[in-house]
Formats: structure tokens, C-alpha cells, sequence
């Protein structure tokens, strides 16, 4: 099924478009025609973040490594958007996506990719470290499947204080092989813990292509959660509404108190593993097939066939979202980096 | 080592001092058990994961919770499946969104399966974010030779948790710091690694009645000497006592200093000593090479360098696993 996926990418938002069939975008997702604006906005303003992160790389303003996000934003989107503001993320080292559609301000992220004392983790911990306990991030994580445990004991602590939050734990298919993923996938469902488990499966965990590092049987990548007990489903990682969908109803019945679910979005990173990659891996026609599933003006597309939506709308969201990474650039590199003699602090209460 | 914290006179392990007021007897399993038990009634946030710590005999292999499942439920003790890295990172995740978990390890050895969660999860998270989080997180473990285990059940990891950056690292070498210092381990807002010493649970000593704390950072001179200085850790404070008994009767008087935390580690109590004494001895259970010892005597040198009479020294395992006869 992986092959077939990387050979072989499908019609842009066949499953949305199927639906539209028998219902409107409003009636399919239970959203307002501003919500599902939100979600082509939110992925707007993460892209233009991405490409102006990995500019701001290439140039040598940010220093370290960064994994870019582009061609996934439907999977960060589309499963945040089911969540409520209190509500938990784990998120992964390609996580700057996940903190911005969970609503981290972009300034602040930005000022942590470079290092600087306003960044989210004071400059501490740079692109792979960005936090905010006040939204409920508990963090992306440099460690592969490191936040997987993180994520399902907040749903514990959520399940025992009775407060009704839920968590969703976003990791690669790179983590599918982590043991740790195996441990928690089995505490989270002997104790109906309100985790949703979230694989973005990009194709690729660095160079290693999924289809020749993933054992999988004849159920295929649903096979892991059905293991579990855990019931699991797959969703286009290019579609943002296929993934609300799919997140939603996992949301919905973990807060209903049945427990975890798992859901399955395959997608594609545009570009390689982090700025920098060789990307000796893979086809060089690959990413072209792909890029005609582009998440972004594929759904703007949709929004304005559905009336949701002018193009002058489309254009000057751009603008927006242009022009407030300009601003969050601006305001990193005016930001000062961290003293040397504040480095102990905080280590301990 | 953290930064030095100093000493206070007349702590709970002051030579000396009078048994604490309210004391009964109590094993060191027992003291364990009592600190858990009232920090649980104390606080509805508390709460035990580990392997084997509810309906084992009643509460744990060591007994060390015994009754708590009867008490407080199966939500709050929790028998876990043998998954150190996954019960591990929800304890710590529980952490982060306001419980106050204690996590079990049946022994410290399998706490090497949970080392991602330990050292770049929680302890880590604090200083990621300047300080901004908690993470009241406690993990518990047996630890240490004696009991014909093998090597893979009777190490005594101190040193690996010592290294790492944002832990606390407490070891009670008898029932009245076991029960004050896990006390303070559970108030604590910062992931505490406890470990205590297998064949220390059926020793039995003065442990007082209901509430009291321990700080950290606060060292104890368990037996006053002016000849030479002894710093045990765990189990051989106890050694030490035996031994400083035999030394006195060839005239030796060795005092006696037990740090009690490693991080944060009062530096200044072992100086004061050596100053008095001239003379240093470390002793552990675990590996001389790169352990604990090596950290201990290199601070001493730099607090206490003139005060020295002789070469300061160790006694520790050597460098092998362990085996069982």
C-alpha cells in the first residue's frame, strides 16, 4: 500500500469531493463556513512559516537543524481543529506545524528557531523544542516516539481529575517502529485512556522509505492499532477535511470516555527530511506527483466552488499570513540571544 | 554535581541529638510505606504506577506498598503491565498536566529501559522552558548488591542519574531519612530519582510519628570522629558505622557523613569534616570507575585542599558486574 502511494498519489481531495456528493462542507464537518476558512488560513500561515524557516536555514540565521512541514499541513490542521483550547498535543521534531495550528504564536516560534531569549523555550531548545504549557503543548521532542509516553499520561491525568480533556499524540511512521509507541499503545488501551495516536505517515523516516522499513500485514498499516484493540482509521494526509473528519470522531469518543483511537494520515513532505537533505533517497519526479495534491490551493480551490470563499478572499489571506511571518522574522531577529550566565536557571524549582 | 547548598546545623541526622520526639521503631520498608501512605491522604494527586505495587502480597514484592491498593484504590495504585518506558513516560507526562505521580521500578536495572523518558523527558522539561513547568514527578527503586541477584538485578545506578542534568537524587540510608526524605520527594516540584538499598528494608530503626520533611541538600554526620572522614552512600553509611565500631576500639575515631541527596550535594558538611579530620574515605556499592566517589573526592580537593593529611580514598565495587556469590 505504501508503494502504491508513492507511485501513485490519488485525486486531490477525492474523499471530500465523494462526500460533497450527499452534503455540504458546513453538514460533512460541523464546522461554520469562518471554521473552515480557518483551517485554509492556519495552513497558509504554517506554510509561508515553513518556507521562510527554511530560507532563514539556508542563510545561516537559524543555526542547529530544522525539519520543515511542507505538503503536511492538512494532518496538523485538520487534527487540531477538532480540539478544544485546553485540550493536549504531543508533537514530534518536525513540529513546528502541530504548535502553530494548536494556536502557538508564530512570533514566538519563530524567535525559538533562532535562538533568542522570547522564544518559547527562551532560545534553549530551537526548532525541535517548541512548548506552551498554557495551550496545552507538552512539547515537540528531538527524541523519535519521546513524546509518545508524555501524551498518554497527560489523558491519564485528564482521565483521573475527570476535567474531559483529550490528547492527541502526533508521531511519524519513522515511530512506528519505536518500542516505546508499542508499550504506551497497549497502556493507553487496557486503561481507555482519551488519546488519540496520530501517525503522519510521510513515506519517509529520514531516508529509510516506509514500505521497506515497516512490517505490515494483510490489514496493513490498520493492522498496529487493531493489535491493540484500539480502533484505528486511515485518512488522506493531503485532504484537511478527511483528517477533521477521521480526528474528529477519535476526539469525540475518547471525550466520550471509550477510550483511544488512531488514526492513520498518509501524506507527503515535500521537501527532505530537514533543510539541507541531499535527498539521495528518492525519485527526483516524486515530489512534483505529489505537489499536484498541494493541501493548501487545493482546498482553496474547493472553498470557493462551495461559495465558502472568494479568490480575492484566497489572495488576501496570503497577504496575511505573509505578512505576519514577516513580522514574527522581525521580531527574532530583534529579539537578543540569551546571556551565558542564565543557563542554570531554572533547572530546578 | 549541583551547586553547593549549605548544611544546617542541628539537622535530623546530628550527632547527638535526642531521638526525634513521637518515635517508634520502624522498618525501612515500613517508614517507606508510612511516607507514601500519609502523602497520598495529604494529597489527592498523588498517586503509584509500577510493576507489581498492588495486589502482589498485598503490596509490592518489598511490601513497601502494602495496603495502599486497599486503601486508595486501583486508580490511584496502579499495577501496570512490564512497559518501564511507557509507564515511565506517562508518569511523567501525568506530571506535566497536575498529578503527582510516584513511579515504581521492581529494581533499579530496569530503570535502563526507561532512560529516554528519565533524561531527555523529564528531566529536561524544566529547563526547556526556563522554569516555567513542574514536573512533580518521584521514581522509586530498589538498588544494590547483597542478596545474590546477579548482575543484572544488583546494581546501583547513583552515578547515571547523578550525570544527568535536572535530576535529584536522593539515597536514605535509614527508616527516619527514608520516611522524611520521600516525603520531601513527593512535595517536590521537580523529577526526584529515590533510591533505596535492598537489603536496607528490614532494618529497623527510631522513625517519628505522622509529619515531618527532610530538605535536600542537607547532609548528616551519623557519628562524630576526628581521625579521618567516611562518606557513605546508601547502604555503606552503615558499613561505615560498623566499621567506625571496630576502628574505635584501635583508637581510630572515624566520623561518619552521609550526603543523603547526591544532587543537590552539600559539599561543604564533607569540607568542614576533612578539615576536622585530614583524611577522606568514600565508599559505594556501585563501580569505582567514574562513580560517585570520583565526584565526591575531586569536590573535596577543591573545598578542603590544604586540610589534607593523606591521599584521599575509596571503597567501592570494582569495575565488574556483580555477581551472585
Amino acid at each position: 500500500m505504501a508503494r502504491a502511494l508513492r507511485k501513485s498519489p490519488a485525486t486531490a481531495l477525492a474523499r471530500t469531493v465523494a462526500r460533497l456528493e450527499n452534503a455540504s462542507l458546513t453538514e460533512i464537518t460541523g464546522l461554520t463556513a469562518e471554521q473552515l476558512c480557518g483551517m485554509y488560513r492556519r495552513m497558509g500561515l504554517i506554510r509561508e512559516f515553513e518556507e521562510r524557516s527554511a530560507a532563514l536555514y539556508r542563510s545561516g540565521r537559524i543555526r542547529g537543524v530544522t525539519h520543515t512541514y511542507q505538503g503536511q499541513e492538512a494532518v496538523a490542521v485538520g487534527a487540531v481543529w477538532p480540539l478544544n483550547g485546553d485540550d493536549y498535543i504531543s508533537s514530534t521534531h518536525r513540529g513546528h506545524a502541530h504548535v502553530l495550528a494548536k494556536g502557538a504564536d508564530e512570533k514566538h516560534c519563530m524567535a525559538e528557531l533562532m535562538g533568542k531569549v522570547t522564544g518559547y523555550c527562551r532560545g534553549r531548545g530551537g526548532s525541535m523544542h517548541i512548548a506552551d504549557m498554557s495551550r496545552g503543548i507538552l512539547g515537540a521532542n528531538g527524541i523519535v516516539g519521546g513524546g509518545i509516553g508524555l501524551a498518554a499520561g497527560s489523558a491519564l491525568a485528564s482521565q483521573m481529575l475527570g476535567n474531559g480533556r483529550v490528547t492527541v499524540c502526533f508521531f511519524g511512521d519513522g515511530a512506528l517502529n519505536e518500542g516505546i509507541l508499542h508499550e504506551v499503545s497497549n497502556l493507553a488501551s487496557i486503561w481507555k485512556l482519551p488519546c488519540v495516536f496520530l501517525c503522519e505517515n510521510n513515506l519517509y523516516g529520514m531516508s529509510g522509505p516506509v514500505d521497506e522499513m515497516l512490517a505490515l500485514g494483510e490489514d496493513g498499516f490498520l493492522g498496529r492499532p487493531a493489535a491493540y484493540g484500539i480502533p484505528g482509521a486511515e485518512c488522506d494526509g493531503m485532504d484537511v477535511v478527511d483528517v477533521f473528519v477521521g480526528v474528529k470522531e477519535a476526539v469525540d469518543r475518547a471525550r466520550r470516555g471509550e477510550g483511544p483511537g488512531y488514526v492513520i494520515c498518509h501524506t507527503y513532505r515535500f521537501l527532505g527530511h530537514h533543510v539541507g537533505d541531499p535527498l539521495t533517497y528518492r525519485d527526483k519526479d516524486e515530489p512534483a506527483l505529489w505537489r499536484q495534491l498541494d493541501p493548501i490551493p487545493n482546498y482553496g480551490r474547493l472553498l470557493v466552488e462551495q461559495a465558502l470563499a472568494s479568490s480575492a478572499d484566497l489572495d488576501t489571506w496570503s497577504r496575511e499570513s505573509a505578512s505576519a511571518v514577516e513580522a514574527a522574522v522581525e521580531f527574532a531577529v530583534g529579539s537578543p540571544e540569551p546571556e551565558v550566565s542564565t543557563v542554570l536557571e531554572g533547572l530546578f524549582s | 554535581m549541583s551547586a553547593p547548598q549549605a548544611a544546617q546545623p542541628g539537622g535530623a541526622g546530628t550527632p547527638g541529638a535526642a531521638e526525634p520526639a513521637g518515635a517508634r521503631t520502624r522498618s525501612y520498608a515500613q517508614a517507606l510505606a508510612e511516607a507514601l501512605r500519609e502523602e497520598m491522604r495529604r494529597d489527592p494527586a498523588v498517586m503509584l504506577i509500577g510493576e507489581d505495587i498492588g495486589v502482589w502480597g498485598g503490596g509490592g514484592v518489598f511490601g513497601v506498598t502494602r495496603g495502599l491498593l486497599d486503601e486508595f484504590g486501583s486508580d490511584r495504585v496502579r499495577d501496570t503491565p512490564i512497559s518501564e518506558a511507557g509507564f515511565t513516560g506517562l508518569g511523567v507526562g501525568a506530571a506535566l498536566a497536575g498529578l503527582r505521580p510516584v513511579v515504581e521500578y521492581m529494581y533499579i536495572d530496569f530503570a535502563m529501559l526507561a532512560m529516554d523518558q528519565i533524561c531527555n523527558q523529564a528531566a529536561k522539561i524544566r529547563w526547556l522552558l526556563g522554569g516555567d513547568v513542574d514536573v512533580p514527578l518521584v521514581i522509586r527503586a530498589q538498588q544494590g548488591a547483597g542478596r545474590g541477584n546477579g548482575p543484572q538485578h544488583s546494581q546501583s545506578l547513583e552515578a547515571w542519574f547523578t550525570h544527568n542534568p535536572g535530576l535529584i537524587v536522593v539515597l536514605p540510608s535509614s527508616p527516619h531519612d527514608a520516611k522524611g526524605l520521600l516525603k520531601t520527594a513527593i512535595r517536590s516540584n521537580d523529577p526526584v530519582v529515590f533510591l533505596e538499598h535492598k537489603l536496607l528494608y528490614s532494618v529497623s530503626g527510631p522513625v517519628p510519628e505522622g509529619d515531618y520533611t527532610i530538605p535536600f541538600g542537607q547532609a548528616a554526620i551519623l557519628r562524630e570522629g576526628k581521625d579521618v572522614t567516611c562518606v557513605g552512600i546508601s547502604i555503606m553509611c552503615q558499613k561505615a558505622l560498623e566499621a567506625a565500631e571496630l576502628l574505635a576500639a584501635e583508637g581510630i575515631e572515624m566520623e561518619v557523613v552521609d550526603p543523603r541527596t547526591l544532587v543537590p550535594y552539600d559539599r561543604h558538611t564533607v569540607a568542614r569534616s576533612i578539615a576536622k579530620t585530614g583524611r577522606l574515605l568514600v565508599t559505594h556499592q556501585a563501580p569505582e570507575r567514574a562513580g560517585v566517589g570520583a565526584e565526591i573526592v575531586a569536590c573535596a580537593l577543591e573545598d578542603a585542599f590544604d586540610y589534607f593529611d593523606a591521599p584521599p580514598r575509596g571503597s567501592a565495587a570494582r569495575t565488574s558486574p556483580s555477581r551472585t556469590t
